[in-house]
């Protein structure tokens, strides 16, 4: 009956989302605001039936309703709660539910905004967010419903449906299999909301221009009002990518966190054009240029963010046999066509209303690296693209499957990351419109020197690897640069103000957010630059079978196999778990203990590494085999990861950095509005 | 004669001895030989999963038979063939430079060149734009230069107008 309720709920929220495209549709066209406003209302009522609905299969999956399908698949007796809410994406019905709910979330809060200004936008924003929202919901209600149930027939066969056929009776499992054990990590628990919140927030953007084509108010104002969107949208994609890179790093047991996985690179892609789109859109704002570029870019984006969707959702990356007989793979594939094709269309119909404003003046000015700076993005993306579908080209035309894996992209893209590392150190210096390279040299000679300097500190260090010195001249340099911006900018507010460095510091910053937000993340990739040279041209590694207090040596370190104890725990697992010694020149520094649970329930091993973290290095050790009996021997993996904390320090210094640059301005217009309608009421009180 | 008869099949026993010992005193490949080659490969039945790195019983056993080739004096070259013929090309970490395969390769680089291109062409009106605005100030009769040239300041006009519009 719960469940019957959940589902009957997704299909009034199916219905709310059509009507809302229809009504919406309609006020425009006719025009009638209060049919606009019936969509919008119809558009906010998605949210409480979408979270009545989410709540529904929460309860179903605290409770225990094994007789679920859904919940039998994600969930069992002796999991905790938290894993059961979290449950919730642990698997296809339940992540489309749960992006539906907060693509509600993000829809039902550009609604609640000010639209006085805008009123025109109001009703495309309305179809196009009503438009992805009624097809997730649809996925889920015709394909992939997580409120089926398990029928038994009377030749004693299971089905599942979500109403009894004729003939059969409920069939109620006594457990259910349990979440995937690689779910149940802290970083996959967080990781895929951020990712969908990522995804669904650039829904927004696009949303807007498409309202901007369709009502031909071609201005920068879409675009300023989505500024915000967008960063948010890019945060929570760049944390969701992230905390999937930690998540690999700490479970999957390979010593790396990026794969170059097609799953890892459909969540990529996105954030591509999104980082592209994202500095794009500063020319539009400054000089009203590359109104065509910017508006493709948010297109792509969004036909990314499904396309991404869809590839992790449709089994084609298994094999494009797998996709063809799954139901959900070809829905994906026409929606993604249509709204590209539909979007395209648009941009050509307006192309003469969006022609710049001005023109490129200097291969030095700041748009021009703007522009370089989205040629290696999109550069990036093809490789990407193409990395990932060649392998379903090449199966659909020869039959034969091949694998595009980690050498193809990391040649391909090497060069491209470090030019963009370049760009983003000397970008920054040159001038909106105009710029020379004396002007650029100028801003530039000290932080060179002191870059050169640098490297030759790292030569004498030893450093010989030929590409870590290009990488690292190039780090340091845009490091450099990017730190003397922030002491000039601080040294002029001190002299000026006479404040304290402190002082100086946090105010240049608070009445300058987004420009030194920009610069943090600067820094921050600078910092995730560093710990992926670090971990990609030094990483090394050895595996060997050792006895008890017996060693392997890797990095300098020494690795000692002291003991191991295996135990069966109340969670119905199995633990291997070793105790090694870790040793640097005969002195003890600590005592790791790397290990492997089994899942009974799932029938699943997962490796969890011993790790010692140093902001110099890791060493991560696998417990790869051991001897089942007397535990006399075992095989470890070491790998000695040179740098890598600096990719987390990195990334906790971005989201900072993003916080800073997303946090809201007072809103300059209604700012003044309000100081006018102040002054007149003095005046009218002076009268 | 019959001495040296004798002494034959003694020193073949001694080298067949001898080579006998040989071979029990090669060394094993250690784990990192194993995985050295191991690395270049994929799993063949899983997911995108270097072969090195597989956690599976399937891929364990490949792993030991990849330490068995290399204990006959295999290779690389001639394991991961081994492995293609078995497997097909899957299992190599890129597709074979041949037929089809070249498109991975040649597509991206082809594409780069377009962007390139595209972006120096964004960059040629400025160019012109830079020489009508000289135009514009030393007048040239006839030709292109002179017709841009009185053709920037009608574009100025009209900017200025619609900044002038939107202020109203």
């Amino acid at each position: 009956m719960i469940a019957q309720f959940g589902y009957f709920v997704l299909w009034i929220s199916l219905a709310t989302s059509l009507f809302a495209v229809g009504a919406a549709v309609y006020g425009y066209y006719k025009p009638s605001q209060r049919w606009v406003d019936s969509a919008r209302n119809a558009m906010l009522l998605s949210f409480p039936l979408l979270t009545l609905s989410a709540l529904t299969l929460i309860y179903l999956i605290s409770n225990n309703h094994f007789e679920i399908d859904f919940v039998y698949a994600v969930t069992s007796r002796s999991m905790p709660t938290y894993l059961k809410v979290t449950a919730l994406w642990g698997g296809q019905a339940g992540s489309l539910l749960f992006w539906s709910w907060l693509m509600s979330v993000f829809a039902s809060a550009v609604m609640l905004r000010k639209w006085d200004r805008d009123r025109e936008f109001l009703p495309w924003v309305i179809v196009v967010s009503s438009i992805t929202l009624a097809f997730f919901i649809s996925l889920i209600v015709f394909y992939e419903n997580p409120f089926a149930r398990y029928w038994q027939n009377f030749d004693g066969s299971v089905i599942t449906a979500m109403f009894q056929p004729n003939g059969s009776v409920p069939f109620i499992p006594a457990d259910g299999r349990g979440l995937n054990p690689l779910l149940r990590h802290p970083g996959m628990i967080i990781h895929p909301p951020m990712l969908y919140l990522g995804f669904v927030s650039f829904v927004i953007p696009f949303a807007f221009s498409i309202a901007a084509l369709v009502t031909g108010r071609t201005d920068d104002r879409w675009i300023r009002i989505t500024r915000r969107w967008t960063l948010v949208a890019w945060l929570f994609l760049s944390m969701g990518l992230v905390l999937g890179s930690r998540w690999a790093y700490d479970v999957l047991g390979w010593g790396g966190f990026w794969g170059w996985d097609p799953v890892e690179i459909a969540a990529f892609m996105p954030w591509l054009t999104g980082t592209a789109f994202v500095h794009s859109v500063m020319i539009q704002e400054k000089r009203g240029m590359f109104k065509h570029w910017n508006t493709l870019l948010i297109i792509l984006t969004y036909s990314l963010v499904i396309f991404g969707t869809f590839l992790t959702r449709s089994g084609v990356l298994s094999s494009v046999h797998a996709f063809a007989q799954s139901a959900i793979g070809p829905a994906f594939f026409i929606f993604i066509g249509v709204t590209f094709i539909a979007s395209a269309s648009l941009l050509i119909y307006r192309w003469n209303d969006l022609k710049s404003e001005s023109k490129l003046t200097s291969v030095f000015s700041r748009e021009a690296f703007f522009l370089l700076n989205n040629l290696f993005f999109i550069s990036i993306l093809i490789v990407c693209f193409w990395g990932v579908i060649f392998p379903l080209i090449s199966e659909l035309a020869t039959g034969q499957k091949v694998t595009v894996g980690p050498p193809f992209y990391e040649r391909a893209t090497g060069p491209l990351f470090a030019a963009l590392i370049f760009l983003m150190g000397i970008a920054p210096l040159s001038a909106w419109g105009h710029s020379t390279y004396k002007t650029l040299g100028r801003a530039m000679w000290k932080p060179a020197v002191a870059a050169v300097v640098a490297e030759v500190a790292v030569i004498a260090f030893g450093l010989r690897n030929p590409y870590a010195l290009v990488g690292f001249l190039i780090i340091f340099l845009s490091l450099f640069i990017t730190l003397h911006e922030f002491w000039r900018g601080i040294r002029a507010r001190s002299r000026a103000t006479s404040e304290n460095f402190f002082l100086s510091s946090w105010r240049l910053v608070g009445r300058n957010r987004r420009r030194y937000g920009g610069y943090i993340i600067h820094i921050s990739m600078i910092l995730m630059a560093i710990g992926i040279l670090g971990i990609e041209l030094f990483q090394t590694e050895t595996q060997g079978t050792i006895a008890q207090g017996q060693s392997l040596n890797v990095g300098g370190y020494t690795v000692t196999y002291k003991d191991l104890a295996i135990f069966d725990t109340a969670d119905a697992r199995n633990v291997a778990r070793a105790v090694v010694e870790v040793s640097k020149n005969g002195k003890v520094l600590a005592e790791l203990h790397p290990r492997r649970d089994y899942f009974y329930e799932s029938q699943q091993p997962m490796t969890i590494p011993g790790v010692r973290s140093t902001i110099e290095s890791d060493l991560y050790v696998i417990l790869v085999d051991w001897q089942p009996i007397l535990a006399t021997g075992a095989t470890f993996k070491v790998y000695y990861n040179p740098l890598v904390n600096w990719l987390w320090a990195g990334s906790i210094l971005f989201i900072f950095g993003a916080l800073v640059a997303v946090w809201p301005d007072k809103d300059p217009e209604y700012e003044s509005a309000r100081e006018r309608a102040k002054s007149a009421q003095q005046t009218s009180a002076a009268d | 004669m019959k001495k040296l008869l004798w002494t034959i099949p003694f020193v073949l026993v001694l080298a067949l001895l001898w080579k006998g010992h040989v071979a029990a005193q090669a060394p094993t490949p250690s784990d990192d030989d194993v995985n050295l080659v191991a690395k270049q490969l994929f799993c063949p039945v899983c997911e995108n999963t270097p072969l090195d790195v597989c956690p599976t019983q399937a891929c364990a056993q490949w792993r030991a038979l990849i330490r068995q080739k290399l204990g006959e004096g295999w290779t690389d070259a001639q394991i991961k063939q081994y492995f293609v013929d078995q497997y097909g090309a899957r299992v190599l970490s890129e597709p074979p430079r041949a037929g089809l395969n070249w498109l991975v390769y040649i597509v991206p680089p082809i594409l780069f060149v377009v962007g390139v291109v595209i972006l120096v062409r964004t960059f040629r009106p400025a160019e012109n734009d830079t020489y009508s605005e000289s135009a514009d100030t030393t007048p040239v009769s006839g030709g292109e230069s002179s017709s841009e040239g009185a053709a920037a300041p009608d574009e100025y006009t009209a900017r200025l107008e619609d900044e002038l519009k939107k202020r109203n």
